[in-house]
């Protein structure tokens, strides 16, 4: 995407047509490859969804889904591998180095470098996690190709192009990318953004070792130590089923309670709006928007949040989006399937009663039977 | 010690409008300002300043008007600003922008002195990728110390630096050597105000400007769109969703009842959620 001259679309559009010619090297360039992120022997979900996308694209195309393995030799690893098969992957290529234990740099691109070098995908997608980020930005400089970051749409076009469509400008315009003339097509796609498809129990597809060509001498970058994150942060925003979050409205940092009390009543998670976080009031990784996490549950409630399109790209993948905000024209009403024009302070924690007398555990058995 | 920071003038997307019927930015009368996320970059060096002592540059590519954002951050206290503009530039996507502005620190390396430290933000707020500050690591041949939260020691005699990173799930403590590229994570800091000095030395200071050939910049064909191997194809507006929210009519209706109201449409639109929270909640 072009970061000095943006928004300029009828040449942008005229170049893409005239520029379209793929260089004879390239033409052999075949497969739609998907990163499977392995932090301490966890794949991490996002995989599973590129995957799901992958396997359309790979369909569209008419050619094969791989899944990519690099991590320490043992269980965890192998296991990912046939993970990568029950989410729709042809093969999997793996490289198993105790170099690749801990996310580094170094390792982690050479060894995706050389996978790319020997076997020649069209398209690499990777998530737009910190560590899918670092490592999209190095791949794709030493290949020398193009990588279009936090990609929100993944198509591939009649002449069978990689079309890859993200917000820009905080989410007021949308543009689609195209890389011209290289290969592969690199792009990123942030945690829940794509839906996760169906895992199915399958055979295992074919899978292909290959070695790291690295030794410890060669990394500069030591890892002394790992913390992991504390209570707070362990929060699984993203991947909650129903999350409750506040906004400005709610006035005081004191009020927040309103929004935790709502959240522990239904076991939900709860967030809230960038100012809440600017103001101290609540920790970033709660943060729910463009800068802050993208959730998908199945219900969410919004409190005193206006709506802006900086926070709106974050909850759209919600199932049920209600909202609870004072001002009849707040934009949040435009895309709330649910609205409710009513005083948060007053309304949160009567929902909360609500919700206690109707789930109470004597409705709850006669729910159960 | 000498650090050369990248910082990159924005639109204030606060101020942003799109135009309903072209689809384009209104830029006229949008304000500009450094890129949010440099400021903790740029407070972070100034802070190893206040300490080992040293040199501070600030880099910018972009058009001559983002001399601006330059002189605002000599106002915080950077020691030296070059403006790399250029009509080659123009239309450069991330690997055309971590070229130009790779080639430029090597040049400010031979005319300056060699940078220990080049510092990122993390992502701009309107290419908004993260991908120029690893692009310019490798580049360059630095390590590549991403989403930094804390610097720790940094011993400039043992060329070694010790950070923490966020990784996924938790902080790594990582030791790595010098020189190296940054990118800051946001919210590690706030920048200073500036001094009374600076800002009248930023009102006098020569900007130090390169063409590409005076950034030495051989080929050419590497920068801007010719050197950009991703092109946008399409911009449009997101679409707006069809029907706007049902509202509950809350007219004289007790908190209580409406808190009913609402719980009961919930259940309506998702009739499995009444059985999964029951189970789920602490109630
Ligand atoms: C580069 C950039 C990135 C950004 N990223 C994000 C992001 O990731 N996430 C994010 O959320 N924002 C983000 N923002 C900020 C975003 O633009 C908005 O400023 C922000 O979302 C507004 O937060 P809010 O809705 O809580 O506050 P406000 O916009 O101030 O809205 C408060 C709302 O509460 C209502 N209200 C007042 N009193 C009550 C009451 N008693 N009961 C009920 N309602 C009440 C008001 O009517 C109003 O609609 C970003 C901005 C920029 C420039
Ligand atoms: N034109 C530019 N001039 C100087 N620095 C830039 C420029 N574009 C990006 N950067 C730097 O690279 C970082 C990441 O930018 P981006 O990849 O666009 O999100 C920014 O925070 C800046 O520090």
């Amino acid at each position: 995407m072009s970061t000095v001259n943006q928004a300029t679309p009828p040449p942008a559009a005229a170049r893409a047509a005239m520029k379209k010619e793929l260089p004879e090297h390239f033409k052999g360039y075949k497969h739609v490859w998907v990163f499977m992120e392995l932090e301490r022997g966890q794949v991490h979900p996002v995989s599973f969804e590129l995957l799901g996308e992958g396997r359309k694209l790979a369909d569209k195309l008419g050619v094969e889904l791989a899944g990519v393995v690099v991590g320490p030799p043992g269980e965890a690893t192998w296991h990912a591998v046939a993970e990568a098969f029950a989410y729709g992957a042809d093969l999997a290529y793996i490289i198993e180095d105790p170099l690749l234990s801990d996310y580094r740099n170094e390792p982690f691109t050479k060894a995706m470098t050389d996978l790319v070098n020997s076997y020649k995908p069209e398209i690499l997608l990777l998530g737009a996690t910190t560590l899918g980020r670092d490592l999209a930005g190095s791949v794709a400089t030493t290949l020398l190709t193009g990588l279009t970051a936090d990609c929100t749409e993944l198509d591939v076009d009649a002449d069978g192009s990689l079309a890859a469509t993200r917000p820009t400008f905080g989410g007021s315009l949308l543009c689609t990318i195209y890389t011209l003339n290289y290969r592969p097509q690199m792009a990123t796609v942030r945690p829940r953004v794509m839906s996760m498809p169906k895992r199915v129990e399958r055979p295992v597809g074919r899978i292909i070792p290959h070695k790291l060509s690295m030794v410890e001498e060669d990394i500069v970058t030591k890892i002394l130590g790992f913390l992991p994150d504390g209570q707070s942060a362990k929060a699984n925003l993203a991947y909650a089923d129903v999350v409750v979050a506040g906004g400005l409205g709610l006035g005081a940092v004191e009020n927040l309670q309103l929004v935790k009390n709502l959240a522990q009543s239904i076991g939900a998670e709860y967030g809230c709006s960038r100012p809440l976080v600017q103001k101290g009031w609540m920790p970033a990784d709660r943060q729910i928007g463009q800068t802050g996490k993208t959730i998908r549950p199945k219900l969410y409630i919004a409190a005193g949040i206006s709506g802006a399109i900086q926070h709106r790209v974050g909850v759209e993948g919600a199932d049920l989006i209600v909202a609870i905000n004072t001002d009849p024209n707040a934009p949040i009403f435009d895309f709330a399937h649910v609205g409710i024009v009513s005083d948060a302070i007053r309304l949160l924690p009567a929902l909360t009663e609500a919700f206690m007398r109707r789930l109470s555990p004597h409705n709850r058995d006669k729910l159960a039977s | 010690m000498h650090i050369v920071i990248c910082i990159k003038q924005v639109p204030d997307s606060a101020h942003i409008r799109v135009h309903p019927v072209t689809n384009t930015i209104m830029r006229q009368g949008v304000p500009t300002i450094i890129n949010p996320y440099d400021l903790f970059a740029l407070e972070e060096a100034l802070r190893l300043r206040d300490v080992h002592g040293g040199e501070i540059t600030v880099l910018t590519m972009g058009p001559p008007m983002a001399e601006d954002a330059l002189r605002k951050a000599l106002t915080y206290g950077a020691d030296r600003a070059v403006l790399l503009t250029d009509r080659y530039f123009a239309g450069s996507d991330t690997l055309a922008t971590s070229f130009a502005l790779s080639q430029a620190i090597a040049k400010i390396g031979e005319t300056f002195g060699k940078p220990d430290i080049v510092f990122t933000g993390k992502q701009t707020i309107d290419g908004d990728t993260a991908q120029v500050g690893p692009g310019i690591a490798k580049r360059l041949d630095l390590v590549q110390l991403t989403y930094v939260a804390k610097i720790g020691v940094v011993d400039f005699e043992a060329r070694e630096i010790a950070v923490e990173r966020r990784s996924e799930g938790g902080t790594q403590m990582l030791k790595s050597k010098l020189p190296c590229l940054v990118t800051m994570l946001e919210g590690t800091n706030e920048i200073r105000r500036g001094m009374l000095d600076d800002a009248l030395r930023a009102a006098r200071s020569e900007i130090v400007k390169w063409s590409a050939t005076d950034a030495g910049i051989e080929d050419l064909m590497k920068c801007g769109l010719r050197g950009s191997p991703t092109v946008v194809k399409r911009v449009f507006a997101p679409t707006a969703r069809a029907e706007k929210a049902a509202r509950i009519d809350t007219t004289d209706k007790s908190p209580r009842d409406l808190a009913d109201e609402l719980i009961a449409e919930i259940f309506t639109r998702q009739p499995s959620m009444e059985h999964e929270l029951a189970f789920n909640g602490g109630a």
